[in-house]
């Protein structure tokens, strides 16, 4: 029996995964072959999805992109046995995309069956949980503290920090909350991680929730991912029957359980007080802070709200130890950092690496540049709240700091490439028409300022008033930054000032330049 | 497909009920009446209001803040197209419109058979084979005019 893996991943299954399992079942009946699939995680190679892999004594071989129309061809070659074909990229492990990488919160995403918990185990799942009830809770803050690990939703809060307040907030019940509400453009980690090793992230909420004496964790999803919410439904399930959830946790007689909510596309969801509205049932309008979620988050109860990342990297924190985490990184950010690279890209996907590479070496070396084969003109880091960067910028190093210091951020470490046909002006439209849409409407520089400034670009476009009306953008930037409730409104202008500084002429075309187009 | 069912008071009463004893079910409910129905009417806002003792211009604007719950039944299919700046950058914008301009449809509008009703949605998380769509729920990636014609022709079988 010839064990194959062909990725259950969203983005595998878009490209037509299960399509092709369907046809590998049927040629292997026909040729009288038997064949176990297993549906795994992506490698994150994700211009080779869907990606096959055939395990061969000398290691898993894969082969990539495969349509249904190659099986046929893949079976004469013999590629139940790794044998050569055009689409062979030979042993998976020795690719330079694999090798280039540090694999510490995807370190088994890809490998293992994402719903089986022998191989979770056998991969060194539970041994951060075994760690953590060893130490106690109180032991088991310090050492997340110790480990330097921010929160990789965007902020960059320290996980450990944040833990401790909602430990120390007197209460009778304190909540356990994941954002999986992934929604910015040009990011993907979460899904995949919850595709591929959901387990990481149910490991993660039990020992969070063993460190801050809470029962009930919740994990909102959007409802954009309607196959990570089918998988990582399946493995609560799986994890509640083999004992890890419940009311005695892997016997210690800890007791906690998990939910998956999902939620029902609003963007603002994705900012953590306006996601703990959703969860109550409520419109998802941002509350005002302070109180902190963490003295006054779900049902107004201490509460942690990580981002999945995060979350998902605690079990392996707790495996190796704080000092194993903080020595990778630079200056303040420690550990690494999975980049989504997307776009306008000759090789996109997932890519984890410690802090600290420069940003041009991922978009030229590792990226390989635009799939249209054209000059890349800019980047887009950290989603639709992200600046676009320059190429003259390429030089900056990745990290949190870094990209602050040039009015920039990494946000949940999304790239998103646009080659030389990009027109600045119009992205820098649509950054303040996306806020006018996904603006939960309560504080007005952000309800009323992203639409004057969806009016203001369009009159720059059409020619009038074009100095005044950029000084006018300008103005209106400054008021939504400095003046919204949170970070929807307040960096909407990012992608629009870094739009005006490093592109300038393209709100300078002649009007009737722009009317043709 | 999912949502196809006639609205029916006693069922989606049933479902109310059945997910009262979650913490905070408002959400939960209405993606099952969805599930059930495709659309919450305006029977379902009440009967809602009084199982979670709120008013229901408060339940209301709970049902009109979210994207994904809407008033009125629509198309036997949906297809959400995603316009957020990773498509865009694979020129997605511009196939969008010219794919709406060819069925004569806005955004959020049903093609006139029923057959096909056209979302936008920002982003799939499928940025690396962008541009991409959803088609009741099943991804698509690297989207063209022709997948798109294909998923028109399909909805309209």
């Amino acid at each position: 029996m010839t064990k194959i893996y062909v990725p259950l991943d969203m983005a595998a299954v878009a490209m037509g995964a299960d399509r092709l399992v369907a046809a590998i079942e049927k040629e292997a009946a026909a040729r009288g072959q038997k064949v176990q699939i297993v549906r795994n995680g992506s490698r994150g190679m994700l211009w080779l999805e869907p990606l096959v892999e055939v395990e061969t004594p000398a290691g898993r071989v894969g082969y990539g992109p495969v349509k249904t129309k190659d099986v046929a061809a893949l079976f004469d070659a013999g590629f139940l046995s790794g044998g050569a074909h055009p689409l062979s990229i030979g042993k998976v492990d020795d690719h330079p995309w694999m090798r280039q990488q540090n694999r510490i919160t995807f370190a088994r995403v890809g490998v293992i069956d994402p719903l089986s918990i022998a191989e979770y185990e056998a991969h060194g799942g539970g041994a951060g949980l075994a760690r953590a009830l060893q130490l106690g809770p109180a032991a088991t803050i310090e050492e997340v503290t110790k480990s330097g690990l921010r929160g990789r939703g965007g902020a960059g809060f320290p996980t450990g920090i944040k833990w401790k307040t909602v430990a120390d907030a007197p209460a009778d019940r304190r909540y356990v909350v994941v954002n999986a509400d992934e929604g910015d453009s040009g990011t993907f980690a979460d899904r995949m991680l919850m595709e591929g090793d959901p387990l990481s992230l149910i490991e993660g909420m039990i020992i969070c929730g063993y460190a801050i004496n809470g029962t009930k964790g919740y994990v909102y999803l959007r409802s954009e991912y309607p196959q990570t919410a089918k998988v990582f439904q399946a493995a609560i399930e799986a994890a509640r029957k083999a004992g890890w959830l419940g009311d005695n946790v892997r016997g210690s007689g800890f007791k906690f359980d998990i939910e998956l909510r999902v939620g029902a596309g609003a963007y603002v969801c994705g900012e953590e007080t306006s996601l703990l509205e959703s969860l109550e049932g409520k419109r998802g309008i941002v509350r005002a802070k302070p109180p902190l979620p963490a003295h006054e988050g779900l049902f107004g109860k201490p509460t942690v709200v990580n981002n999945v990342l995060s979350m998902g990297t605690i079990p392996m924190i707790l495996e190796k130890g704080a000092q194993h985490y903080a020595d990778l990184g630079v200056g303040r950010s420690r550990g690494t950092m999975p980049l989504q690279i997307a776009g306008n890209v000759k090789f996109g996907g997932l890519f984890e690496t410690d802090f600290g590479i420069p940003l041009g070496t991922i978009v030229n070396d590792i990226a390989g540049g635009t799939r249209s084969g054209r000059p890349v003109r800019a980047v887009q880091v950290g989603g639709p709240l992200g600046a676009y960067v320059p190429v003259s910028l390429f030089d900056l190093p990745f990290d949190y700091e870094a990209f602050a210091a040039k009015d920039s951020l990494i946000g949940h470490g999304g790239l998103v490439l646009f080659d030389d046909t990009v027109d600045m002006l119009w992205m820098a439209r649509f950054g303040m028409e996306f806020c006018a849409i996904e603006s939960c409407g309560k504080c007005t520089p952000c309800r009323i300022g992203s639409t004057r400034g969806v009016e203001t670009i369009d009159k720059i476009r059409r020619g009038e008033d074009v100095e005044a009306n950029i000084e006018l953008l300008k103005d209106l930037c400054h008021t939504m930054k400095f003046g919204s409730l949170c970070a929807l409104g307040g960096f909407a202008p990012y992608p629009v000032e870094s739009a005006l500084r490093h592109f300038p002429e393209d709100f300078h075309k002649p009007a009737l330049e722009a009317a043709a187009e | 497909m999912a949502g196809a069912a006639p609205y029916n008071d006693e069922r989606a009463r049933e479902i109310i009920k059945a997910h009262m004893s979650l913490e905070g079910p408002a959400l939960p409910i209405l993606h099952a009446l969805m599930e059930e129905f495709g659309h919450v009417p305006e029977s379902a806002v009440k009967d809602m209001a009084e199982a979670l003792n709120i008013s229901r211009a408060e339940m209301h604007g709970v049902v009109s803040f979210y994207h994904d719950f809407h008033r009125e039944p629509h198309g036997r299919h949906t297809l959400k197209i995603c316009r957020a700046e990773s498509c865009q950058s694979m020129g997605a914008e511009k196939q969008a419109n010219e794919f709406l301009a060819k069925l004569k449809l806005s955004w959020g509008e049903t093609t006139p058979d029923g057959a096909l009703t056209v979302e936008p949605v920002y982003c799939l998380g499928l940025c690396a084979h962008s541009p991409s769509a959803l088609i009741d729920g099943e991804p698509v990636g690297c989207v063209d005019m022709e997948t798109l014609d294909e998923i028109v022709a399909e909805a309209r079988r």
